[in-house]
């Protein structure tokens, strides 16, 4: 499986762009560590219910009531752009 | 007398008695941090005008009233930076405080300072960070550990009374063992979450760094309990962890994990955990060899788990709400994508590629599914032994510091550093390193940690255990040599 492993075009679905030089190596790291999981092939999963996450626990609910948070000031306090109280974004559609 | 030395518990009572002020241990602490910082950079920046504001007004009454808490750089406190040590957070200001500082707050706390981490707190060393290297205080050519490697090395150095650290695989409890203090990651579902910046969610937890075990009790107190904020939170009776403190251990069980006493262990390291074995023996525990069959996958299984999440959590960082934003951009594509090659630093560029690998289209089962079936083995493995025993032993690291530089072209390497820490996260119950002896390695003498893991919300009886060996010996007493001849 790990011989498919393609660092530029799994780069490109995570929004990162590589250099030459960082693609070498992380294509070399990477594959290392492919090498490594597929011990995971030998453990015999069958009928094992896969684990999201460890407490037992399902929906969790809570009032659905309105309460103090943000103002849009706060909201907009960090943004590298705005305008009239909005975030600004590149435009989306050309 | 050096205030900066004293414990939580010690500093409280000496706060209560009035013979010193909360200004003053503000200031001990301070004036430690100028004199010894420069060389451990465990702080990435203190801002004291407002902690001295709060101490000047500290309620001495409340569990922690007037208590300076160092907080790692991936927890929100109102008004103060939080970089998560990476620089597509670079000037970021929190706008809200995160649950576990509001409740630092209303037990009286003052949260004070940033603590360096690996970026994202993704790493065993702090090399990650984007800012600076935090350095070992036993030994300053050697890594503090990671990721809340800042967080260890102030406890450490005495340049805080206690902090705040995150444990997703292991970084509460590694670099308590590398700098020679206690750490603590309590049970999944036991602390929220709400306001750390999230890494893995399924694993995350935050935890305290203290000098001694009562602290960190003293500490669990004030964090613990359910949050509707964070819907993982568990709604349990509050408990007082500090309650089991001192009684004796007769009765208790405690199991030697067969898996973790392996070849490739520090001989040194070896020793001193076996050691401690007996001498939880001497104090009346009972000791039963264990087994966790599927120890030898959880490296794996959480190098996918793991990154797999981070991908999808760090996905929010896009140059439009907060954080870093590439100039003159193109279009939108190039805005994401220039925008995050600019921002993110190495390991978290790698990380993200593998996660996005192990959840893409054609490889979800391969990869993912299969680590979350392995994850639910390893867990089973952990039900059947805490059927019978109160706690686990073992080492928290196979070795002692290693050296800045040592590791950091060999992530493979670097991600089997936590091969002892790794389970407790995927399974979700509670852990803790304590120092348990020293290695002597070219003339310098490096803590080495001895890992308890505790059955899920079972924190008082960890604590206990972990008392009980603190008490009657004299590790937590050690500190480094940071004279003016050991900087």
């Amino acid at each position: 499986m790990s011989a498919e492993f393609d660092v530029r075009y799994t780069a490109q679905l995570a929004r990162l762009s590589l250099t030459d030089a960082e693609a070498a190596k992380f294509q070399s790291q990477l594959s290392q560590v492919l090498v490594y999981v597929e011990k995971l092939k030998q453990v015999d999963v069958s009928g094992v219910e896969p684990t999201a996450h460890s407490s037992e626990m399902n929906n969790v609910f809570r009032a659905d009531e309105p309460r103090d948070w943000f103002t849009s000031k706060q909201a907009l306090s960090n943004a590298p752009r705005q305008a009239n109280d909005l975030f600004v974004v590149t435009k989306v559609i050309e | 007398m050096d205030l900066h030395t004293l414990s939580v518990a010690a500093l409280q009572k000496q706060l209560r008695s009035g013979s010193v002020s909360a200004v003053e241990a503000l200031d001990a602490l301070e004036s430690r941090i100028s004199i010894v910082d420069p060389k451990v950079g465990g702080y990435l920046s203190h801002s004291t005008h407002q902690a001295r504001k709060e101490a000047t007004a500290a309620d001495l009454s409340k569990p922690l009233g007037g208590i300076p808490i160092a907080i790692k750089d991936v927890i929100n406190v109102t008004g103060e930076g939080c970089s998560a040590a990476s620089k597509i957070l670079k000037g970021y200001t929190a706008t809200y405080d995160a649950t576990v500082i509001r409740k630092l707050r209303e037990a009286g706390a003052i949260p004070f300072g940033r603590l360096n981490m690996d970026e994202f707190a993704m790493g065993s060393s702090t090399e990650n960070s984007a800012y600076q290297l935090t350095r070992n205080p036993w030994d300053f050519s050697r890594i503090p550990g990671g990721s809340s490697g800042g967080s260890a090395a102030v406890v450490a150095a005495d340049e805080a009374y206690a902090s705040l650290g995150s444990d997703t695989g292991g970084s509460i409890r590694q670099p308590a063992a590398l700098c020679g203090c206690v750490g603590l990651k309590p049970t999944y579902g036991r602390v929220s979450r709400f306001g750390l910046i999230a890494f893995a969610s399924s694993l995350d937890q935050i935890g305290p760094f203290t000098k001694t075990v009562e602290d960190s009790a003293l500490l669990l107190n004030a964090l613990a309990g359910k949050d509707p904020m964070d819907s993982t939170s568990v709604d349990l009776p509050s408990d007082n962890y500090t309650r089991l403190l001192g009684q004796d251990l007769k009765g208790i069980r405690i199991g030697m994990p067969k898996e973790y006493f392996i070849e490739g262990i520090d001989p040194q390291v070896d020793k001193a955990v076996r050691d401690a074995i007996r001498h939880y023996e001497a104090l009346g525990a009972e000791i039963v060899e264990v087994s966790l069959p599927h120890t030898e996958y959880a490296v794996a299984v959480y190098y996918i788990v793991a990154t797999a999440e981070a991908s999808a959590n760090l996905a929010r960082f896009d140059g439009v709400r907060y954080g870093h934003r590439a100039d003159n951009v193109q279009n939108l594509l190039d805005h994401y994508t220039r925008t995050r090659s600019e921002g993110f630093g190495e390991e978290v560029k790698r990380r993200i590629i593998l996660g996005t690998y192990v959840l893409s289209s054609g490889y979800y089962d391969a990869y993912y599914l299969r680590a979350q079936k392995v994850r639910t083995l390893i867990r089973q493995d952990f039900t059947r032994a805490f059927e019978k025993v109160d706690a686990l032993i073992c080492p928290t690291s196979p070795e002692v510091a290693f050296r800045i530089g040592d590791r950091s072209d060999d992530p493979l390497k670097m991600y089997l550093a936590d091969i002892f820490t790794i389970a407790a996260n995927l399974a979700g119950n509670c852990g803790i390193s304590i120092p348990c002896g020293f290695a002597n390695v070219e003339s310098k003498r490096l803590p080495i940690g001895l890992q308890l893991l505790g059955k899920p919300f079972e924190e008082a009886k960890l604590l206990q255990i972990a008392h009980a060996y603190e008490q009657s010996t004299p590790w937590h007493r050690e500190r480094p040599d940071l004279s003016s001849s050991g900087l």
